[in-house]
């Protein structure tokens, strides 16, 4: 046996379904953050394994690097709004984080 | 027959799985953080294994380098709450484990009814050569827009947690 496209991607499907059960259920601001870079991980693996058996060039490669400087920005705006959350309310929580509620 | 590389890819497979579901379920934050990290190494070593060596350093020096140890950071700034729960009730639980169990079958079964051309990888791996010159010709706008980008979270995030400390108390006496 030799690992074949298939086999990558179920393991992207783990980490798709690991990332949303954690998005779905917890409620503390850190393990969102967790679940979030959980998914971005799933969906790159994804492109990178379809641009090594399907297709000839380096675009899969080249839009994983796009994705991975995205998280990196994406994940230091989360966490300044995590920490600043945590300022004003002493807690992370994010059912308790309501006041924009309408 | 497993030969070396079916052992190591089903290695870091485990490793990566199970180092996300330690993030999520950790008792610990701290060790969810460590657990990320693992997962983070993981996938860099599943990109290795897909002959691209210079997206998986990349993502060993953003991820595990960088947002990793900015997440381990903040879990040492921002201590566990009043002590509510972390997770929704069980039944709740239990209902998003279906449904995700549910969803990552008919993935799965999706992946194999496809007819993915198996064991057929292209002959020549890719040279990150081609990735410069695709990021300095077709996509250096898209690069360009991307250092805005950066600039601006970077600047976000500066701006989202200067501490002012007039306004600090005007929030607490609100409070």
């Amino acid at each position: 046996m030799t690992v074949a496209l298939s086999d990558y991607l179920v393991v992207s499907a783990l980490l798709f379904g690991v990332g949303i059960y954690g998005l779905a259920t917890k409620r503390n601001a850190m393990r969102l953050v967790f679940a979030i870079e959980i998914l971005v991980n799933a969906a790159n693996i994804n492109f990178i394994a379809f641009n090594r058996y399907l297709w000839p060039s380096v675009v899969g490669q080249t839009a994983v690097l796009f994705s991975i400087a995205l998280a990196a920005a994406e994940g230091a705006v989360i966490l300044a709004i995590v920490v600043v959350a945590y300022r004003i309310h002493e807690d992370v929580d994010v059912s308790e984080l309501n006041e924009l509620r309408g | 027959m497993v030969d070396a590389t079916d052992a190591t890819f089903i290695a870091l497979s485990v490793a990566t799985v199970g180092g996300a579901v330690v993030a999520l379920e950790a008792k610990e934050i701290i060790y969810g953080a460590v657990g990320l990290a693992a997962s983070f190494f993981g996938v860099a070593s599943l990109f290795f294994l897909l002959d691209s060596p210079f997206v998986a350093i990349f993502q060993i020096t953003v991820y595990v380098g960088a947002v990793a140890v900015l997440i381990l950071f903040t879990v040492m700034l921002v201590r566990e709450g009043k002590g509510i729960g972390d997770s929704a009730g069980p039944g709740a639980a239990f209902a998003t484990l279906v449904t995700v169990v549910a969803l990552v079958f008919s993935l799965v079964e999706s992946f194999f009814a496809a007819g993915f051309p198996d064991a057929s990888e292209q002959a020549t791996a890719p040279n990150f050569i081609d990735i410069g010159k695709l990021l300095s010709g077709q996509y250096a706008p898209v690069l360009e827009l991307l250092a805005l980008v950066l600039a601006a979270s970077a600047l976000a995030a500066l701006t989202l947690a200067k501490v002012d400390p007039v306004s600090k108390t005007g929030e607490k006496e609100a409070r």
